[in-house]
């Protein structure tokens, strides 16, 4: 073991370089050619196919699963990109074993399910590699709309909009477009900057002007927005990060989860990075697994979720909970936040045990901490949006707000799941009602 | 255990499971290993005449079509016989039977047409102390360019002319191999038959263009851009084979004639069949070719276990069943299934409702929530949807009892069998009654 994994504090370089970049190497790698040929032959092409229906964007998974068979990869990925223009991103994040792969018929019958999302990799890899892009505009409309937020659902809002003719001005509040793709989800899920590439790929359909560092609110105005274009798109995300709220929770070394990716994400070399010896991520969502997770990777010797409710009833899926156990994460259930002890700096957090009511039990237990995870959840931030419903965008079935001509999708709009295929699927099916809309 | 001991046509092995003259039984090397590995027998690959020997292409030879993980499941062939000199071969077989005399050695032998030919060879292979030799009248490809091979094969005449001539010039079992490229295998048995063959092996390799080359534009095995047509062989061709074997065994006129089943035998259980169907030994080249001579083990362990099972012994599986190979006219119509859907195996691919929706009856139902139900009063009982479904078992036809009413012609199922020759549509049978 290194010396160095033992020291207390946060600290950068707990693994040499070599050592962490191998523990950040692709989570699932991508399948040859023979394990693709392999993989794909196990579909059994089914009818009216379930895991069709449990794609939130409705790739035909059947179809495109028999062009790889067949050695149309190139196929199999227009297939896939038709319905979902990040298919490539998607093929690495989707909790497929909640989604497609949870209902393939050979799970049921197995619990082998076919390797839909490596099969999907596979494909659109394969496109992307030969740097095609297999869509082209249609003739201009004349019609200019601004998207705000280049993460999913903006992103895939303004492709749809491109290709149907329209100019499309991109804007988004970060240096470099991609949303959570660039700055959230975690690295060994999105390898070789897979995230700025897909982009790029993507952006090659045209008409697409892409202004990075406008932040609606701060550069821009809703009500400017819908003066000066024809419609507007909002794809914000969720800006804000949910507090503690209990003593403590301003002291060094306790950070929101959300950052922590960011800065990862951002890394040139991880190895500069600095994580704790002893880490504990408070949270029972993806956010949390993917924090606990890249802890341990980078290094820290001791790393703990604690959620509040039982396992049960974590939003991570049973499959992120198992991969954080894998890498040595602990999970602890039912325990929510007292306080943030230490001088300063952080050294102690303490818990006291809670049902899924969030009743207390009145016990209490503490764990040395020397860096804590706030992953309890993002927030919708700004001014003068269209009106929400609970705490985020109120938006109809086709992306539609409370205001003429403002259409919002993605994790900042009420409805759906906050996954980013589900945040492409509102992107693209505003686009479409946009059209319909504007074109009569 | 059961006991394997075969004894075909007066030539014993401790097994039933011979490799055919092939690529496997070139040379002495490769039929020492086979018999190292438990083959009962081989049959060397084919012998032509003395003098310079043939020649091969030196590009490729084979050609193949997968199915699963590249699971070879039929493969093609260009080679033509032996193309060593007779002497050596002669050698080789003399050395290899003197050292292994409990197994079978056969020379298949390819020579001209013409009675000098056949006259000169056979004392040669007599000498070796070969148990029996085989008439190769199928390689379809090459030497049938030459007059030989398959162009002896589809002459039923030829046929029992060179017979004949090998029944006087030797006192070796002749066993007269057969092409399955002619379009009524019983006239060239009948032939070999005729001409006083002691048994028939077959089939031979099938005519055949495996695949084309889509940039080439030219097939597959291609040399020099162009190919040819090749003999095809394996899995795929079993069923083929099994109607030809079955053909021969059921015909009255040959009654009795011993076969040696050889088409796509790769396990066990293809020996089986073919047996069942009358063949009295098996020959396998393929399953060889692709996995090695130790397939043999998994072969013998399979049969004898089966026969154990079954409380029979080999002979009393040789032909069992050909009683039951039929012709479509003597079909019971009376007997009426249908398929039925076992929920609790059904994994609701839906494939069996695509299939019948769309290609069939339209008698498979597809409630909202994915369950596939019969629908009786529509299903034919064509076996579709039982051929389609990935699980085992999970559909299957079940008779209707006699008595009962068929839903789908309202009419009730008679305990009494009646076929097409009774059928009142049937224009011949109203002749006959009138």
């Amino acid at each position: 073991m290194d010396p160095k994994a033992l020291v207390s504090g946060i600290m950068p370089g707990r693994m040499d370089t070599a050592a962490i970049e191998a523990a950040f190497g692709d989570l699932h790698p991508p399948l040859d050619d023979h394990e693709a040929l392999v993989a794909a032959d196990r579909c059994y092409f089914c009818h009216d196919a379930p895991c069709q229906t449990a794609c939130p964007t409705e790739i035909d998974i059947p179809l495109f699963i028999r062009q790889i068979a067949t050695g149309t990869p190139e196929a199999a990925a227009r297939t896939i990109l038709s319905q979902n223009i990040l298919g490539g991103m998607c093929a690495r994040v989707c909790p497929t074993e909640t989604l497609c792969e949870e209902v393939c018929v050979r799970e049921v019958a197995e619990g082998k399910p076919v390797e839909i999302g490596r099969l999907q990799r596979y494909a659109t890899d394969t496109v992307m590699a030969q740097n095609v892009h297999p869509f082209e505009r249609d003739a201009a409309t004349g019609k200019r709309i601004a998207v705000v937020g280049a993460g999913p659902a903006g992103l895939a809002c303004a492709h749809r909009l491109a290709m149907m003719g329209h100019d499309v001005v991109l804007m988004d509040a970060r240096p470099k477009p991609g949303g959570l793709n660039e700055y959230g989800i975690a690295a060994y899920k999105s390898t070789e900057d897979f995230a700025a590439r897909e982009v790029a790929w993507l952006m090659q359909i045209g008409g697409i002007e892409l202004r990075n560092g406008v932040a609606l609110g701060r550069d821009v105005t809703l009500e400017a927005l819908k003066a000066e274009y024809d419609a507007v798109f909002l794809g914000l995300g969720l800006g804000g990060v949910n507090a503690l709220g209990v003593d403590g929770d301003d002291r060094e070394g306790v950070a929101d989860a959300v950052s922590f990716i960011a800065d990862l994400r951002q890394a040139s070399d991880l190895a500069t990075l600095p994580v704790g010896r002893d880490v504990v991520v408070i949270g029972g969502g993806m956010t949390a697994v993917d924090a606990a997770v890249q802890s341990k990777l980078l290094g820290a010797l001791n790393v703990t979720i604690v959620y509040r409710r039982s396992q049960a009833r974590m939003a991570a899926s049973v499959y992120e909970q198992e991969l954080a156990q894998s890498k040595g994460v602990r999970i602890i259930c039912s325990a929510s936040p007292v306080s943030v002890h230490g001088n300063g700096a952080v050294r102690e957090i303490e818990f006291e045990f809670t049902d899924d009511a969030l009743a207390r039990t009145g016990e209490r237990f503490r764990l040395p901490a020397d860096q804590v995870f706030r992953a309890i959840g993002q927030t919708l931030t700004g001014e003068g949006l269209p009106a929400l419903e609970g705490r985020k965008i109120a938006v109809d079935g086709t992306g539609r707000t409370s205001l003429e001509g403002v259409w919002a999708g993605g994790d900042c709009a009420s409805g759906g799941d906050d996954l980013t295929v589900t945040a492409v699927a509102e992107g693209r099916d505003a686009a479409e009602d946009i059209h319909m809309s504007l074109m009569g | 255990m059961a006991d394997l001991t075969s004894n075909f046509i007066g030539i014993k092995s401790p097994n039933p499971f011979w490799l055919a003259s092939a690529p496997p039984t070139d040379k002495e090397y490769n039929v020492r290993r086979a018999f190292e590995a438990g083959w009962g027998g081989v049959v060397w690959k084919t012998l032509g005449e003395q003098g310079p020997p043939v020649v091969n292409v030196n590009g490729p030879r084979y050609g193949a079509i997968w199915g699963a993980d590249r699971r070879l499941l039929g493969l093609n062939n260009i080679e033509l016989i032996t193309d060593r000199p007779l002497e050596v071969n002669l050698r080789e077989m003399k050395s290899v039977k003197r050292d292994y005399p409990d197994r079978a050695l056969i020379a298949s032998i390819m020579v001209p047409c013409t009675e000098e030919a056949w006259k000169a060879i056979l004392p040669l292979v007599e000498e070796t102390g070969a148990d029996g030799v085989e008439l190769n009248f199928g390689c379809p490809h090459g030497m049938s360019e030459r007059g030989m091979g398959s162009a002896v094969g589809q002459v039923p005449e030829y046929i029992e002319m060179v017979t004949r001539w090998v029944k006087q010039y030797t006192r070796m079992p002749c066993i007269v191999k057969l092409t399955p490229n002619i379009t009524d295998i019983r006239k060239p048995a009948m032939a070999a038959h005729a001409g006083g063959a002691d048994a028939v092996s077959l089939i031979n390799t099938i005519n055949s263009i495996t695949s084309v080359d889509l940039d080439l534009f030219a097939p597959e095995p291609t040399i020099d851009g162009k190919g040819a047509h090749g003999g095809y062989c394996g899995p795929a061709v079993k069923p083929i084979a099994l109607n030809m074997v079955a053909e021969i065994a059921r015909s009255p006129e040959m009654r009795g004639l011993p076969i040696s089943g050889i088409g796509g035998v790769t396990t066990w259980k293809d020996a089986a069949e073919f047996m069942a169907l009358g063949a009295g030994n098996v020959q396998v080249c393929t399953a060889a070719m692709t996995y090695g001579f130790k397939i043999v083990q998994e072969m013998i362990s399979g049969l004898a276990q089966y026969l154990d099972e079954k409380e029979i012994t080999l002979p009393d599986l040789v032909g069992r069943a050909v009683p039951n190979v039929s012709d479509w006219q003597n079909l019971n119509l009376n007997y009426i299934s249908k398929a039925k859907i076992d929920q609790d195996l059904c994994i609701s691919c839906g494939r069996c409702y695509a299939a019948c929706e769309d290609t069939s009856h339209q008698a498979i139902d597809m409630s909202d929530d994915r369950v596939f139900t019969v629908k009786d009063d529509e299903c034919v009982a064509c076996n579709l949807c039982v051929n389609v479904c990935p699980v085992e078992d999970c559909i299957t036809m079940e008779q209707m009892a006699p008595g009962s009413v068929d839903p789908r012609t309202g009419k009730v199922v008679e305990a009494a069998p009646a076929d097409w020759t009774s059928h009142p549509n049937n224009p011949m049978c109203a002749t006959a009654a009138d």
